[in-house]
């Protein structure tokens, strides 16, 4: 018996997706009639990486 | 993306670029030439949009024109959508995959988050660095979770499309691949040939270098193996590295399924020997052999369809004497690389931004030599700008300042379908090909225009109508790749 393979997990639900970005990946999903969470993503501390690293460190 | 396109197609607008105002972004702006005080105050989530025009009026009046393209068509939400991953997790805890397509240098920790969350990833943006990527890779196959990407394109998860994917039916054909046009033509051919695909899996440029060491192709080969909807396995990628290809060869002799691999640019005997593996040359081969093995058949031996000559003749016919060169111009990765690889099995030299040989490097990447063939879709022509699968607007242009060229005879494109690409990408192009041939014909000459679309009779473009737009304009038209780039080498082969 192999161990189980993410297909195994995915064939058996239907995809739902999260989509971080671009818009038009999410509609051509609603297209194909999965049901997607669109993230209109802005990044933390004003896009400043090293304030990002510093936040995920504390945190 | 769109806002690009109306800016450009102003009259007297010599560029547009439109970025969020990140650090990686800023230094975008700088090479081109752009720099202000404002720009350098500009944050991550500010857009910004540059316009280089040929006076000042002209670039006030694009810039002014920015609203109605911002606004244009855009119907107000009527709810407000999450800011972040975990925003977006707690709306839909039975999440399975994260689409991620922010920019790479935030990507890969919310890429992290996704697996944290027992997510797959698809993982579109670019610029991930390989620490990154391997990291990333290393976290999934311990969860026994899948990346796929940094950089990919395009997977088929269950019949479902992801990034740039075309229409295809359902079937026992389960394909692993390293370039997402790559991924385009064999699933699209796979479909054109009536058999179908159970699983396509995109796995990022890198994912076969020694240093990724094909950590998702090895975790997809598990997949696939054990999925009984797939009968048949195929990968499509450049050359792995030494380590790699030792370790991959490893697990085809172990595999319980047919493998069919076509490493493009790879020697033909680099994997041989191997009683359920078929070592191919190009996507037509492996779409041969994975039709063959699915009729109980060892393997094809079929190799490109042959050219016809009375068609070469033809063409040969009305060039002038002067015209001698080939000019490939690609939206499709995959295409420039695999037409470079056919054009030199057949002894002819060819220069290329993204060239096979480093020694082909193209001197300028925005002007022809010699034979040349350009990836259109490589950062140098797509950073701030929309990429050519999307928009042909700079396609177009580079179609004209080519065909100026009195001793080019032929012009090489790709079109592109699927979802996510331009809904008329051979629209976007007749009219510069019309104009390139007629200014061929007043030279006394004749350009032949040689075009290949990769997509099928499933996708949201209309194929049938797409190829008839192309013939109306006289150009010849392949369903595949390989047979234009050797209908091509035929061309230049009997000239010489």
């Amino acid at each position: 018996m192999m161990a189980p393979t993410f297909f195994d997990k995915l064939i058996h639900s239907p995809l739902v997706v999260i989509n971080l970005g671009l818009k038009m990946f999410a509609d051509s999903l609603e297209e194909q009639k999965v049901e997607v969470v669109q993230v209109d993503w802005i990044p933390p501390a004003g896009g400043d990486k090293e304030v990002i690293d510093l936040l995920d460190q504390l945190l | 993306m769109g806002i690009n396109k109306h800016l450009s197609s102003i009259p007297g607008v010599q560029q547009a670029a439109v970025l969020m105002g990140s650090e990686a972004n800023k230094a975008v702006f700088s090479e081109l030439g752009v720099q202000d005080a404002q720009l350098q105050s500009a944050q991550a989530n500010d857009l910004v949009v540059a316009v280089v025009a040929k006076s000042q009026q002209l670039a006030d009046e694009a810039i002014g024109k920015l609203d109605e393209f911002l606004l244009g068509g855009v119907q107000p939400s009527k709810t407000q959508n999450p800011h972040s991953f975990e925003e977006g997790l707690q709306q839909r805890p039975d999440s399975n995959i994260a689409v991620i397509s922010i920019p790479g240098e935030y990507a890969a920790r919310e890429a992290h988050k996704a697996l944290d969350a027992g997510l797959n990833v698809f993982l579109f943006s670019d610029h991930v660095t390989v620490e990154e990527e391997l990291n990333l890779k290393q976290t999934a196959a311990e969860k026994k979770l899948l990346v796929m990407g940094p950089g990919c394109g395009t997977s088929i998860i269950n019949g479902i499309g992801l990034g740039f994917a075309n229409v295809v039916r359902k079937g026992s054909v389960g394909v692993i691949a390293g370039a997402g046009t790559g991924l385009q033509e064999f699933t699209c051919q796979v479909h054109n040939a009536g058999l179908g695909i159970s699983q396509a899996v995109g796995t990022g440029g890198r994912d076969l270098s020694d240093h990724i060491g094909g950590l998702t192709t090895l975790s997809a080969l598990d997949a696939l193996e054990a999925d009984p909807d797939t009968k048949i396995i195929a990968i499509i990628s450049k050359p792995a590295g030494k380590l790699t290809l030792a370790k991959l060869v490893e697990r085809f002799k172990r595999c319980s399924k047919p493998v069919v691999g076509c490493f493009l640019g790879s020697k033909p005997d680099e994997v041989g020997g191997l009683a359920k593996y078929d070592h191919v040359a190009t996507i037509d081969e492996a779409v041969n052999s994975v039709v063959a093995l699915s009729q109980g058949k060892k393997h094809s031996k079929q190799k490109l369809a042959p050219v016809d000559s009375r068609q070469i003749a033809q063409e040969h016919a009305q060039w002038n004497p002067e015209q001698r060169y080939l000019r490939g111009l690609f939206a499709g990765g995959t295409f420039c690389y695999q037409s470079q690889q056919i054009l030199r099995s057949e002894g002819i030299e060819v220069y290329s931004n993204a060239p096979l040989d480093p020694k082909r490097k193209l001197p300028d990447s925005n002007r022809g030599h010699k034979h040349s063939l350009v990836d259109m879709g490589e950062d140098e022509f797509t950073t701030g700008r929309p990429h050519p699968m999307i928009d042909g607007t700079l396609r177009k242009q580079r179609i004209l300042s080519e065909s100026a060229d009195p001793e080019v005879a032929i012009l090489m494109i790709d079109i592109i379908l699927g979802f996510n690409a331009s809904m008329d990408p051979a629209g976007e192009l007749v009219e510069a090909i019309q104009v390139a041939r007629q200014n061929a014909s007043k030279r006394g000459g004749r350009l032949t225009v040689v075009a290949s679309v990769c997509g099928t009779d499933g996708d949201p473009q209309d194929i049938g109508q797409q190829m008839d737009q192309l013939r109306q304009a006289g150009v010849l038209v392949f369903r595949s790749n390989a047979q234009a780039a050797s209908f091509c080498a035929a061309l230049l082969k009997g000239k010489e």
